[in-house]
């Protein structure tokens, strides 16, 4: 029974699920209860699990994962929701330094089933720091794993998952697609959450990407076929970790590969990208791994960020580039 | 990292020695250190000479302290204050790599710790050496991490005493979420959160203050002053005397005197019934002093004099209560003897289990940095073994 819905109703419908079925389950954040959140993804939850579990919270991130943790030592699985991507940083240190960390300094003791929801990167037209893309900064610690779907299912389904995890998960929700609609249904059985998807088979160069990129990529590789090029578009999903294998296998078949992320290319997940596959496929490989992605520089106010972010041209540029080699 | 000269400076007493009965007499203006605004209370109830004063507030709450208790918690003190020095020295004999001693907080930790039931929880510094004996964790389980084989080790839940937290203040947000878990499990057991004067800066001790008060949970913010941040004094931290600052979070502050185990145990009793009985957080500044140095790396004497650690010497935790129980009849030589051996059985029993302690296997690095298991890791860990393997042929490594 599949129903087509908004990503953000079916991370709703995924949270209301996981209240439902288990009593251990929390939401925490700002707004998030009376007010149901501000782009409206915890709606109507605090009305029908109550304050005790859906709980709006003083305006504090760094108190927001820190009595998540306590919550989880206790027995709690708390799914945390950071307001904007921007305003994760007062709660760097005790995502990376305490809740990446508890499990291995325990020797595997402690579990911390911990989610935080970040609703992330640009294209709305928003104030600074309301668009970024700090991906790269949660997957280079060890101890977290990093998701972003790109589509209503996967929303679904990817936060079920991530509730269910005993690791802690950084869960970056696409903001630019939250009102994309898609098909979910409930009773379908899930694939692996680390696991990449091939959403568009093709033969000539492969489009990697995750979250607010892949219908970029798709809408890339629609441009391109008009063009005569058949590419293959490969939804990563997660970037911690980053399903390698399937990256090669699809680069084996293509030959050619080209990441894009809205994140910084400098040392963004496209780098450790492109230095694996390289690696892994040296020999196959008819071009360099190239990346498109944000410049090294702070995110652009709204009127610039057009010229910031990859779009159509710029991704079509990079292929154009790969197949010239 | 500064010289590995200072703790040989610092004398360490053995456990209920007459060190320290000079300079008795001076009990009051110890230190240099003013507080800003309000003299402070503070809560006293066995002085520096070891004389019981009554307390209308707090009496009640160790009337029925027995001669036995009494003695259980000296001898609590002596073995904690033992098991430090046998710490200090390990570490300067090359076997830990670092060690950061409680001297002189004996009475605060023990006060505090005795005050809890096994069904609280707690949150410790790095520091909590005395609390930890008072949960039953093994002593030698804390000198893992000191000695670099761990990071800590021990099952936070065997004794409802987490890991240390290194990074100060850290903890009093996790103490504050696992209060509001009891909160939520309509438990009526309580977290205490311990915390020191240089911590009190943070922004995660007023963020838990801020949370502990909205959400009323049952949680007592235990913080030692021990009148250094490593070389910062108090006055660096805050204006007002620490226990004030509660105030503004609207739940009660009180300063105790922290080399004073009955007022450490008489406080923290109270403040664990006003948790359980729904009340809220409490905050309890436990006014004492670090007699050593912050860790065997620092050099105190870079940053303070010997008369403030003259002048707090003779305010010895230890000695108070010994001269206490010696006054009250409470104790017998018989005791003290039995106690020394005690201590000196402890001393060669850590001794002997650090020196035994194996290093980890190499793989070790790859456990437990997930719990439901990460690619990457499995391929590093594949490549790893694959590169020790690669000794192999050359006669084994």
């Amino acid at each position: 029974m599949a129903d087509k819905m908004a990503l953000a109703k079916a991370i709703n419908e995924s949270l209301r699920r996981a209240l439902d079925s288990d009593p251990k389950v929390l939401i925490m954040g700002e707004d998030v209860g009376k007010l149901g959140g501000v782009f409206r993804v915890t709606d109507g939850l605090q009305k029908d699990f109550g304050e005790s579990r859906v709980i709006d919270t003083p305006l504090a991130e760094s108190g927001i994962v820190g009595t998540a943790i306590g919550l989880a030592l206790r027995g709690y699985r708390p799914v945390v929701e950071i307001q904007f991507d921007g305003f994760v940083f007062p709660a760097y240190d005790q995502i990376v330094t305490q809740l990446a960390k508890m499990h291995a300094r325990s020797l595997g003791k402690v579990k911390l089933p911990v989610v935080v929801r970040i609703p992330y990167g640009g294209g709305i037209g928003a104030v600074e720091h309301h668009s970024e893309s700090p991906e790269s900064l949660f997957a280079h610690v060890a101890g977290l794993k990093v998701v972003s779907p790109s589509n209503a299912s996967d929303a679904y389904w990817m936060m079920q998952q991530a509730i269910q995890s005993d690791d802690p998960v950084i869960f970056f929700e696409p903001k630019r697609r939250y009102w994309d609609k898609g098909e979910v249904n409930p009773e379908a059985i899930p694939g692996p959450l680390h696991k990449a998807q091939v959403v568009r088979e093709g033969t000539d160069l492969t489009l990697a990407a995750y979250g607010p990129m892949v219908k970029l990529c798709q809408e890339v590789a629609d441009a391109a076929a008009e063009e005569g090029r058949n590419l293959e578009v490969l939804d990563l999903r997660s970037v911690s970790p980053i399903d390698f294998d399937s990256i090669q296998a699809s680069v084996e078949k293509t030959r050619r590969l080209v990441v894009v992320h809205e994140a910084p290319v400098f040392f963004g997940s496209g780098a450790e990208i492109a230095a694996r596959i390289t690696e892994r496929c040296f020999y196959h490989l008819e071009a360099p791994v190239l990346r498109v992605g944000g410049y090294h520089a702070p995110y652009p106010p709204a009127r610039l960020e057009e010229e910031y972010l990859p779009n159509l041209d710029r991704v079509l540029d990079a292929v154009d580039r790969s197949l010239a080699y | 990292m500064t010289v590995e000269s200072t703790a040989a400076r610092t004398p360490r007493r053995s456990a209920g020695s007459k060190a320290g009965t000079t300079g008795t007499k001076r009990t009051t203006r110890t230190t240099a250190k003013k507080d800003a605004g309000a003299e402070p209370q503070l809560v006293q109830l066995l002085t520096p000479e070891g004389k019981r004063v009554k307390n209308a507030e707090y009496d009640k709450y160790v009337a029925g302290v027995t001669p036995e208790e009494l003695r259980d918690l000296y001898r609590d003190m002596v073995l904690t204050r033992r098991f430090d020095a046998e710490a200090t020295s390990l570490q300067r004999q090359g076997e830990l790599g670092l060690w950061a001693s409680l001297l002189g907080q004996e009475a605060a930790q023990i006060g505090s710790g005795r005050a809890l039931r096994d069904d609280d929880y707690v949150f410790p510094t790095y520091r909590e050496h005395g609390v930890a004996w008072c949960r039953g964790v093994d002593p030698t389980n804390l000198l893992g991490m000191f000695r670099g084989v761990n990071n800590g080790g021990w099952d936070p839940n065997g004794n409802n005493f987490q890991l240390y937290t290194i990074v100060i203040g850290s903890q009093t947000l996790h103490a504050t979420g696992y209060a509001m878990g009891i909160a939520k499990d309509g438990a009526d057991s309580a977290v205490i959160a311990y915390f020191g004067d240089g911590a009190s800066s943070q922004g995660d001790v007023a963020e838990s203050f801020t949370f502990s008060a909205v959400y009323n949970a049952p949680v007592v913010f235990f913080c030692q002053n021990n009148q250094w941040a490593i070389s910062e004094p108090t006055e660096k931290q805050s204006r007002v005397p620490i226990y004030q600052r509660a105030q503004g979070f609207g739940f009660p502050g009180v300063r105790v005197d922290g080399n004073d185990v009955l007022g450490c145990l008489a406080v923290t009793r109270w403040a664990l019934e006003r948790a359980r009985a729904g009340e809220g957080p409490t905050l309890v500044e436990a006014f004492t002093y670090r007699m050593g140095a912050h860790t065997t790396s620092d050099d105190p004497t870079r940053y303070r004099g010997d008369e403030e650690r003259q002048a707090w010497e003779a305010k010895d935790p230890i000695l108070r209560l010994r001269r206490y129980l010696e006054a009250s009849n409470h104790a017998d030589e018989g005791f003290f003897a039995e106690l020394e051996a005690e201590s000196e059985a402890l001393g060669k029993r850590v001794r002997e289990a650090v020196r035994a302690m194996p290093d980890p296997d190499r793989f070790a690095i790859f456990e437990n940095a997930y719990a439901d298991g990460h690619a990457l890791v499995d391929e590093e860990r594949a490549q790893f073994a694959a590169y020790q393997a690669s000794f192999a042929d050359e006669g084994g490594n």
